[in-house]
């Protein structure tokens, strides 16, 4: 039953490494844009403080965003796709195989990145742990839901904004909750609630993405 | 009954740019919305049209030769 | 029952739905346009002026049916494009395009007068209130959805794909709703609602509804129309449809 699951993750984890470039470029911009905030609003400590769960959530989107096109494109160029879906193998596991190797080559990274972005925010100890476990936590849902937009634009002009105009609003209750958990915790009231609703978005996204991702990659092929 | 004359009622009690501006714009959007609505549908009609006289054109070119 | 069935399956058949949507479309139109004169009498000669707002709380007849309305078109919507996806009817994909421009234009006039309401209610075009924010992501969700069917040409898939991205939505829109609302009651406390009105007469209330009645069945006449041009585009290579062009260039 896993045995198609992990060919296709172990392929899909192994062209991301290959192509190696394409993930680092996807941190230099999750990078990049939180270092221009302070440019944009003033290097005033507490404020960037404040600020700083917000900056790093909507970075976290904008860069899961850019990224989400790599998902299907090139599978769909080059045919594997149609091949994967001909296959006996139930479409949804493999889709879900292609979304969690990307989760892992693409949001793993942003969370690893995060809390040394954090510290030129002069976030704290306890704040900068929260953040990490919300990014932990949120960024599977944003990768599911983005897989189903992802899947739903494949091979259309203009996919990439098309994209976004469909997937940033679905996009914002992931925001509200992530960003939310550190001032929950800054505000002493604990994050516990956010990181709970976190975990379980993701957990009904990934019994229900897949099923959709699949769908939409049937038509898209068809 | 509200208003004791005309102005009253244009003034909407000081509010009339608020009030007036939200049924204002309300009634334009579905002006333009039933206008977009009547020229989709004269569109598409003359291009089935045009595309049918097209198709038939095409169906009989032996008589389109020969009438110069 | 065997007949209500068949009955319902006859006008899921563009053919036979063409001539009914025809017909219902004007009837339609006429009630729209006597419950909206009617709405708009009650709104400005028989409710009394607000206590606590004065004159300007006359924008709750459009606000809150237009807001009403957009929400409902698109569960509507969802509803369509779930039963085109499940009985695999062209027409239910059809009503769902048709129904989103008019679910749009009900969410810009919410949000519009929403604006202009709150300017001298709260001293601002735009507070980041519960409502105001979730119908704006509504508006998005409607850009979004007629965004996507315009960018794929094949009809059959623009059709499945707009079906998918409105039952996703429809699931959102719950839980854009109850987020906001949790972010809005956090950052600032509660906000002055909209709807609160302790002493809502009956004649406001009267107003809302013919008003909303006056939007329903704006909706539905703009929507037969439309599905009527969907319908003839769609089904251009059938044999009525060449009937039915017979009868539009004799008519002009």
């Amino acid at each position: 039953m896993l045995g198609p699951f992990i060919a296709v993750l172990r392929r899909d984890l192994l062209l991301a490494w290959r192509g190696r470039a394409d993930v680092l470029v996807t941190i230099g911009f999750f990078v990049v844009v939180a270092c221009l905030f302070p440019f944009g609003v003033g290097a005033e400590p507490n404020q960037l403080r404040e600020i700083a769960p917000g900056i790093l959530w909507v970075d976290a989107l904008l860069a899961t965003l850019l990224s989400l096109h790599r998902l299907f494109a090139q599978d769909h160029a080059d045919g594997s796709l149609e091949q994967l879906l001909l296959s006996p193998e139930p479409t949804v596991l493999w889709v879900s195989a292609k979304v969690l190797a990307y989760w892992l080559t693409t949001s793993l990274p942003l969370v690893i990145a995060a809390p040394g972005l954090g510290l030129l925010f002069d976030m704290e100890q306890g704040s900068l742990k929260v953040l990490c476990l919300s990014l932990l936590l949120g960024t599977p849902m944003l990768s599911l839901l983005g897989a189903v937009g992802a899947a739903l634009t494949l091979g259309l002009r203009g996919g990439g904004m098309l994209l976004a105009l469909l997937v940033l609003p679905l996009f914002v209750p992931v925001l509200i909750f992530g960003a939310g958990a550190v001032d929950a915790y800054l505000g002493g009231s604990g994050s516990d609630a956010h990181l709970l609703l976190l975990a379980g978005g993701s957990l009904a996204a990934l019994v229900l993405a897949p099923w959709a991702c699949a769908a939409a990659l049937r038509i898209a092929a068809e | 009954m509200n208003w004791g004359s005309a102005e009253a009622f244009w003034n909407m009690g000081g509010a009339a740019t608020f009030v007036w501006g939200s049924y204002a714009v309300t009634l334009i959007v579905i002006v333009v919305e039933l206008i977009l609505l009547f020229q989709r549908r004269k569109n598409t009609v003359s291009r089935l049209l045009r595309l049918r006289r097209g198709r038939s054109a095409r169906r009989q070119p032996a008589n389109v030769s020969e009438s110069p | 029952m065997t007949r209500s069935r068949f009955n319902i399956f006859r006008f899921a058949v563009p053919q036979n739905f063409y001539p009914l949507a025809g017909k219902l479309a004007p009837i339609f139109a006429v009630t729209a346009a006597v419950l909206f004169l009617a709405g708009l009498w009650i709104s400005f000669f028989i409710a009394p002026t607000d206590a606590q707002q004065g004159e300007v709380y006359r924008v709750i007849f459009i606000h809150v049916p237009a807001a009403w309305m957009s929400m409902f078109i698109y569960l509507v919507m969802a509803f369509w494009s779930a039963v085109g996806l499940v009985f695999n009817t062209r027409l239910s994909a059809m009503m769902a395009h048709a129904l989103a421009p008019t679910g749009a234009m009900f969410c810009f006039v919410a949000l519009w007068t929403g604006a202009l309401w709150g300017r001298p209610t709260w001293g601002a075009y735009w507070v980041w209130d519960a409502r105001l924010t979730s119908q704006l992501l509504l508006l998005f969700l409607y850009f979004g959805y007629i965004a996507l069917i315009n960018a794929i040409d094949d009809p059959r898939r623009a059709d499945k794909a707009g079906a998918i991205l409105a039952l996703v939505g429809a699931i959102n829109v719950p839980i854009i709703y109850f987020s906001v609302k949790w972010w809005n009651t956090l950052h600032q406390g509660a906000s002055v609602s909209l709807t609160k009105a302790p002493s809502m007469a009956t004649t406001m209330l009267m107003g809302m509804l013919v008003m909303a009645f006056a939007a329903w069945a704006y909706t539905i006449a703009v929507t037969l129309w439309r599905v009527r041009s969907l319908i003839l585009e769609r089904e251009r290579n059938a044999e009525w449809v060449n009937e039915e062009l017979d009868r539009l260039e004799a008519a002009a």
